[in-house]
């Protein structure tokens, strides 16, 4: 973990050392420090949240106006890889339906939640899943018979475990949270997600 | 770690970003159903109430000094209300800060009143039952600017600055959820469940919706001001809480005001 992290500032170091990168550095360091004086800790919001690691950093530098350039998005992508963890047992598949419920829910993480409750995941707020949901977000791609146009092999299932443990895995600087990387979801919780996505029962396949 | 797999299931990605346009399609009706309730609405919008509120508590004497607000100065010279929404943010020499119009009022009531810092800043927004100063003035002189075009500066390097901290902030990744403004405000066409976001880095969505603050929100029941509107977008971001009238508050406000540029500004307007 901690070498991944110096190998990440390593390259935000070198990416801002070069030319035709953003030269705003000390306008970055002014809005932090704006931001740590016009915030304040609540409930479970502390203001360590304003503090960013390497990742959320590179991908805040590259936004807007500023692409991410190709050499840049790679190693950040073999960055986060490395970061995926499987579950010791080998099984990714869980309930589906408790994925459901998981996927439906929005709370977590906000300082208006309780932090000793589970948290959601909220997928339906950027993905469609299921055909019977019709309130769900376009943030992200639809989701409807995931597996069933990819299969149902093991793949596939790595590919998805990875998607929601680590989004940019696979897309560096993706708008979606990391799951499994930043802990919002439990590894039982993982499972019952990915089970939501590839159970030829569940109705995002049917 | 294993490639192939990786490379199986990238292949498989494109077939996934085909199959969306009917169900939005579908969706949109929906949509343009509650743009028909919002029309019917703005007939009798009940931010008039607190526009109202507002007129009387800006001519009301008050505080310790016991004056009224109306020789406020709030960037078009003392006493001029007609307008100046629509180029606050500003720099103001005599706090040599840039202010937004929550926090010009804030420096009135300590200068003008007499009322601490504390006193002018306590009870920013209003809940069920509990009516607020700031909700009313905001209100009232905002009303005042409807038909004006909005013309936010970055002539002053305060202002400049300001722009450029705001700018930052709004592209700024953190918590927990990797969330910043631009994650739900800086792509086209996109809604979180059936909410559509605006693109505020987009002159068009930008001016529609920044022009369109403050609103009565008919699902709380409030009059919400832009102030409002900023805290609850930082908590669904994951982030602390945002203080009141806050350097980060205002400078994110000129940032959004200033792409706002050009449009007629047109509010308190009703949401949903
Ligand atoms: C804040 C928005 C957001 C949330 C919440 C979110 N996603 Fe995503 N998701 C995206 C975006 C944007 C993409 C496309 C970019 C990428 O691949 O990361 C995506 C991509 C994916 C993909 C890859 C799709 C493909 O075609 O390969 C999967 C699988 C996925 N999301 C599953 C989920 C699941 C399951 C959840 C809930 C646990 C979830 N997402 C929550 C935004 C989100
Ligand atoms: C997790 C998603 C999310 C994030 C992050 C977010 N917002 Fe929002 N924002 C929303 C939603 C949802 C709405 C619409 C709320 C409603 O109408 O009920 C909204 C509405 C707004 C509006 C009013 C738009 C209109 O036309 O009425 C503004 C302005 C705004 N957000 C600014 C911001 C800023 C600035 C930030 C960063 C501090 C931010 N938002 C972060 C979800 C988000």
């Amino acid at each position: 973990m901690k070498t991944k992290i110096i190998a990440l500032s390593a390259i935000a170091a070198a990416v801002s050392a070069c030319a035709t990168a953003p030269s705003d550095a000390p306008v970055a360091k002014n809005s932090l420090a704006v931001m740590k004086a016009s915030f304040t800790a609540k409930g479970q919001a502390k203001l360590d949240r304003l503090d960013q690691d390497s990742l959320q950093r590179l991908c805040s530098i590259y936004s807007g106006d500023n692409e991410l350039p190709k050499d840049v998005a790679a190693r950040i992508e073999k960055e986060q890889l490395a970061t995926i963890k499987f579950p010791a047992d080998g099984k990714l598949l869980g309930d589906w339906k408790s994925g459901e419920k998981i996927a439906q829910s929005g709370r977590g993480g906000q300082f208006s939640d309780d932090p000793t409750k589970p948290s959601g995941a909220n997928c339906y707020a950027c993905h469609q899943l299921s055909k019977a949901e019709l309130s769900y977000g376009t943030i992200g791609p639809s989701l409807y018979n995931f597996a069933k146009v990819r299969g149902y092999g093991p793949d596939v299932q790595k590919y998805a475990w990875t998607k929601v443990y680590n989004s940019h895995a696979f897309a560096a600087c993706s708008t979606m949270p990391r799951f499994g990387h930043q802990g919002i979801l439990t590894e039982g919780q993982m499972k019952d997600i990915v089970a939501l996505l590839m159970d030829p029962n569940s109705p995002v396949n049917k | 770690m294993n490639r192939t797999w990786e490379t199986a299931a990238r292949a498989a990605c494109a077939a996934l970003f085909l199959s969306t346009a009917g169900a939005v399609a579908q969706e949109r009706t929906a949509v343009e159903e509650i743009e028909r309730y919002r029309q019917a609405l703005a007939d009798g919008n009940p931010a008039e109430l607190w526009e109202a509120r507002g007129e009387g508590l800006w001519k009301q004497k008050a505080g310790p000094k016991n004056a009224s607000l109306e020789q406020c100065d709030l960037g078009l010279g003392p006493g001029v209300v007609k307008g100046a929404y629509a180029e606050l943010p500003r720099f103001f020499a005599d706090t040599g800060k840039v202010e937004d119009l929550e926090s010009r009022l804030v420096t009135c009531r300590m200068t003008l009143q007499g009322l601490t810092a504390a006193e002018a800043r306590k009870d920013p927004f209003g809940s069920t039952g509990k009516k607020v100063v700031n909700d009313a003035l905001v209100a009232f002189i905002t009303s005042e600017s409807r038909g004006y075009v909005m013309n936010v500066k970055t002539a002053h390097p305060k202002e400049a600055e300001a722009f450029e901290i705001g700018k930052k902030i709004f592209f700024h990744r953190g918590g927990p959820y990797d969330f910043a403004c631009a994650t739900c405000h800086g792509v086209d066409n996109i809604r979180i469940r059936l909410q559509d976001l605006p693109n505020l880095t987009k002159k068009g969505d930008a001016q529609r919706a920044y022009t369109s603050w403050p609103a009565y929100r008919v699902s709380q029941g409030e009059l919400r001001t832009f102030q409002w509107r900023l805290e609850d977008c930082f908590r669904q971001q994951r982030f602390p809480h945002l203080e009141f009238t806050s350097e980060a508050s205002v400078a994110l406000t000129l940032f959004l005001a200033k792409n706002a540029n050009g449009a007629p500004y047109n509010a308190p307007a009703i949401k949903r």
